[in-house]
């Protein structure tokens, strides 16, 4: 082993050898002061993050093309650490309220991390394949953590099925790729393709699998059905947890194989994620106008957003353009991974005990009672909404601007069209909470407070000052491994 | 010796019948089992890649396709018996304690 292969997976070794000491040293920490375990689990986060800043502006392949460190590997491990300490955060006072405060959920977030990182380092499809089952086998235990309440096991059971049933379709998409091209690695994927070597109906079915396989993860109708009930069954931070790192990873995925992989097969490809995209903004946007638990309505949100950011995935042939979407759906996985930590942790403020309190109408009142909690949800409706001065707005802009470029105008129109649909819902939950009356109750500790109030500053002061982090994500490029 | 398109028609066969299986049957250990089957079809079509290509890497990959699926069965049979304990039923038509 080279100096470079380490160098390339130490936030990786950080996080794993973290994750697994901290089984161990969990057992001597007394059981009424589990709020070591989380500080310590953030420690590790932290180190981890340490170790991430280096590999900016690097460009290196170590293990022999397994594993690749570049400009959107770097961003996609910082994404997922800060989303780690997030989570950590809406944690903490929840598990405590709910009597479920195991420590286990904090050792179990840091490997279901230490699968996303491994995702966005990933160059070679088996890697990904053991990516993606390393990051979701500790989200189908952490789904059930809330055991022995029904919901909260009937999500685990569900996101199992539907986690391992999509799996199937990704590790047969490698196996028929591998047989096209005679390797898994994307660098090689795509020099057979070039050089003509490569069995190319083979290789399109096998993309076409790969594609149903992360269609699921990333909640892409019509592979969606999963989502609104795992969402509203799972302890709500695992899904704020959930919504972000593993769409998150699974657009990593995407995003790394189609572009750097699948350029070639754009023509037969394209069409059907077109549809896909489509669909799901449509159907993510038009379904949540119904829903009247708060969790449903940001599960099908979150299938909305998972429609905007395919966008980015279907522009994948197009070249310098396809490198423009890149950054911005790397942009816009940034802006929704605040935005939606921050909407989740007032939704933990004012849930109670037994799923109770997470009606829309739980809401009413807010504004009157807790103005800050209110203003710092308001902040974050109009930021999904996409209005400015909001994060969610400039994302929203760079995403469909390059989507322009991409020339998919009509897909482009759909996305403009479905996010004034959302404007509804959205801004309902404004409504409700300024205008009607009611006596809603905030039982939020201090880390949760800190979350939500973070998260709205800099949901907002952020877009006011977005040159650097713009500058931060075009640099985010996708390096090809050779 | 029988040539690799054998092996891949009865992969592909095997695949269908996991995925059709995992769609249409209601007890969950028999979805778990399909789902399996849809993995081993995939050991199966790497192997015989592997032989067509005559590299080693298909049988290495298997390996990691077995290791991952056991840890699959670790996890999916605790959440089954889990839900058995709560519900004494594990037919996922009966899962439906959410609607919206």
């Amino acid at each position: 082993m080279k100096w470079d292969d380490l160098f390339a997976i130490l936030p990786l070794v950080v996080i794993s050898t973290w994750a697994v000491v901290l089984v161990l040293v969990d057992i001597v920490i007394p059981r009424d002061r589990k709020g070591i375990t989380a500080a310590l689990a953030a420690l590790g986060l932290i180190f981890a993050l340490y170790f991430t800043l280096p590999q900016y502006n690097r460009h290196l392949v170590a293990f022999n093309g397994m594993v690749i460190v570049d400009g959107f590997s770097a961003f996609l491990n910082t994404l997922f650490l800060a989303s780690g300490l997030l989570a950590i955060a809406l944690a903490y006072g929840f598990l405590k309220r709910n009597n479920i405060d195991r420590s286990e959920y904090y050792t179990l977030m840091l490997f279901s991390i230490s699968g996303m990182m491994l995702m966005g380092i990933a160059a070679d499809l088996i890697i990904i394949f053991l990516a993606l089952e390393l990051l979701s086998i500790p989200l189908y235990v952490l789904a059930g953590f809330a055991r022995p309440r029904l919901d909260s096991e009937e999500a685990a059971l569900k996101y199992f099925i539907l986690g391992a049933f999509s799996g199937g379709f990704v590790v047969y998409g490698v196996a028929l790729v591998y047989g096209a091209t005679g390797s898994t690695a994307i660098v090689e994927i795509i020099q057979a393709v070039v050089a003509g070597k490569a069995a190319m109906v083979l290789l399109t079915i096998g993309a076409a699998l790969i594609m149903v396989g992360f269609g699921f993860k990333v909640a892409a109708v019509p592979f969606h059905m999963w989502t609104p009930d795992v969402y509203q069954g799972s302890p709500s931070p695992v899904t704020s947890f959930m919504a972000v790192g593993a769409k998150a990873a699974g657009f990593a995925a995407l995003l790394r194989i189609f572009v750097s992989a699948f350029p070639y097969l754009s023509v037969s490809l394209v069409p059907i994620l077109w549809l896909i995209s489509a669909l799901t903004m449509i159907l993510g946007n038009i379904v949540a106008i119904a829903q009247n638990n708060i969790k449903r309505m940001l599960a099908y949100s979150s299938i909305a957003h998972a429609g905007y950011i395919l966008m980015a995935v279907v522009t994948f042939g197009k070249g310098s353009a396809a490198i423009d979407a890149v950054s911005a759906a790397l942009f816009y996985l940034l802006a929704y991974a605040l935005t939606n930590f921050g909407a989740w942790s007032v939704v933990i403020a004012l849930e109670k005990s037994e799923g109770r309190g997470l009606l829309l109408q739980d809401y009413a009142g807010l504004g009157k009672k807790y103005p800050a909690w209110a203003a710092a949800m308001t902040v974050f409706m109009l930021s999904f909404t996409g209005v400015p001065p909001t994060l969610g707005f400039l994302g929203k802009f760079y995403l469909f601007r390059s989507v322009l470029e991409g020339g998919f105008i009509g897909l482009a129109i759909i996305a403009v069209l479905t996010s004034l649909v959302s404007a509804y819902y959205y801004l309902r939950v404004v409504v409700i909470m300024y205008m009607q009356d009611g006596e809603p109750v905030v039982e939020g500790d201090i880390w949760l407070k800190v979350a939500a109030g973070a998260t709205a500053v800099l949901v907002v002061v952020l877009s006011l000052f977005a040159t650097p982090l713009l500058q931060w994500a075009a640099q985010a490029t996708l390096q090809s491994g050779l | 010796m029988l040539p690799e398109y054998y092996y891949l028609t009865l992969s592909a066969i095997l695949f269908s019948m996991g995925a059709m299986g995992v769609l249409i049957r209601r007890n969950a250990i028999i979805i778990f089992m399909s789902v399996e089957l849809m993995l081993n079809a995939a050991n199966l079509a790497f192997v015989s890649f592997a032989r067509m290509h005559a590299t080693i890497n298909g049988q290495i990959f298997v390996f990691f396709v077995m290791a991952v699926a056991a840890a699959e069965v670790a996890v999916g049979l605790a959440l089954i018996v889990a839900i058995f304990e709560t519900k004494q039923s594990i037919d996922i038509d009966q899962m439906n304690s959410m609607k919206g």
